[in-house]
């Protein structure tokens, strides 16, 4: 049985926990609507990129050769898998979620007899990854000091990438997040990124256009692109999940520390009962005993 | 004959302009074009570059670079990872662009350099364009 005071320091405690859960939810809501927002604007640059990309790649597919970043290298031995997580924890599942993917997807692809290598965006992905596969990393591209997620960030990945894939490190890339669904639901995403792939929307349109300059220059410059842009929206569907999943994981924290404290606080009240009754029980007792 | 068209300029992070526009002079990879409505369908690469749309309410001018624009009877639409309202434009930035582009010279394989140095050029012409 724990003593009065013991309570009292514990309930003290509890209380201020919920504090800090309640304020680091009320912080995850305002990012999240500014990651949302985020997220939103860059849609329109990604669909038409992607149709754009649709029609041109189809008609390059269809003559049989392409650039390799389309076609590929023409193997698969090596993945590279391109786990992006969160930077901070206190997220629920967010990060475990990626992770638990990935590592499916490696353990899968080494079941195959494959060769993988590792990349991690992101603090926590390479925490947990490190550790199982040490010898398969071959990078990290620290998040950790930006604090609004541009462009310009993932221009930056795309190129290692690229460079990786230039200097024929791996035939076949893919990309791990998390897709926003909505606060309580984020939904591991893979995305293979080289050789890539764009989803025809509209049959194809390429066909009555014309390329200025030729259509497979157009297609070589903008490949690389669409690796960014790939890499781009996925790391802003990571950035709203991250804040959803923060939210919905502190607002869990602070009702269960409401509950523990009600529980506390019963205990308190029952026990400094205890102690009244006792004392009374003793001076009763000692004054019969005269 | 229409005499306006939907003119849309996007950059990854954000819609820079969405509006009708009765002409756009684009910046294309071999040379500056207009685009009126009614052009024919036509998708080309861009330069570093000054973009020009002119709506009912005046002519916009944007400093862009990098990415492409889709041409079609009725729209235009400028895909460019670098996108700038000209007023915004300052020296940092065009040295940036700059920078970035003499990086890429300098690591380019010998049968695109052809293609890097013309790069240059055109962001020394913007340069002098803006002064």
């Amino acid at each position: 049985m724990p003593s009065l005071k013991d309570l009292k320091t514990r309930i003290e405690s509890v209380k201020s926990t919920r504090k800090i859960t309640k304020a680091m939810q009320m912080v995850a809501a305002a990012k999240l609507r500014r990651a949302q927002e985020a997220a939103e604007a860059s849609r329109p640059y990604a669909e038409r990129f992607n149709a754009v990309m649709a029609g041109l790649s189809a008609s390059a597919m269809a003559s049989g050769q392409g650039p390799k970043l389309l076609t590929g290298t023409g193997s698969d031995q090596t993945h590279l898998l391109v786990v992006m997580t969160a930077e901070r924890g206190l997220c629920g599942g967010f990060n475990s979620s990626i992770v638990r993917m990935a590592r499916a997807k490696a353990e899968e692809l080494l079941g195959a007899g494959k060769t993988i290598k590792i990349l991690t965006v992101g603090k926590k992905g390479r925490e947990q990854l490190k550790r199982d596969y040490e010898d398969q990393f071959v990078g990290h591209i620290d998040l950790t000091e930006v604090k609004r997620i541009g462009y310009a960030n993932a221009q930056d990945i795309a190129k290692d990438i690229l460079d990786r894939f230039d200097a024929g490190e791996f035939d076949v890339a893919t990309v791990f997040f998390n897709t926003f669904q909505s606060v309580i639901a984020q939904e591991p995403t893979e995305v293979q990124i080289i050789p890539a792939s764009f989803e025809a929307e509209e049959g194809a349109t390429a066909s009555f256009y014309d390329y200025e300059p030729g259509e497979e220059e157009i297609l070589e410059a903008l490949l690389p692109r669409g690796v960014a842009t790939a890499i781009f929206s996925g790391l802003l569907e990571n950035g709203a999940s991250e804040q959803g999943a923060r939210m919905s994981a502190m607002d869990n924290a602070t009702r269960n520390a409401g509950e523990m404290i009600d529980k506390l606080t019963i205990q308190f009240n029952r026990s400094r009962q205890a102690v009244i009754t006792n004392e009374l029980i003793e001076i009763i007792s000692g004054a019969e005993a005269l | 004959m229409a005499d306006t068209m939907q003119f849309d300029l996007v950059s990854p992070e954000r819609m820079l302009a969405s509006m009708q526009a009765s002409e756009v002079q684009i910046p294309g990879a071999e040379g500056d074009m207009t685009a009126m409505p009614d052009h024919m369908p036509l998708i080309t690469t861009l330069r570093p570059g000054i973009l020009r749309a002119t709506g009912s309410d005046g002519t916009q001018e944007f400093v862009v670079s990098g990415g492409f624009a889709e041409i079609t009877a009725t729209s235009a639409s400028v895909l460019a990872e670098n996108a700038v309202p000209r007023s915004e434009v300052t020296p940092d930035f065009l040295e940036k662009l700059r920078k970035e582009a003499e990086a890429a010279h300098a690591q380019a394989a010998p049968e695109v350099q052809d293609y890097t140095a013309k790069a240059l050029a055109d962001l020394a012409h913007l340069a002098d364009q803006m002064v």
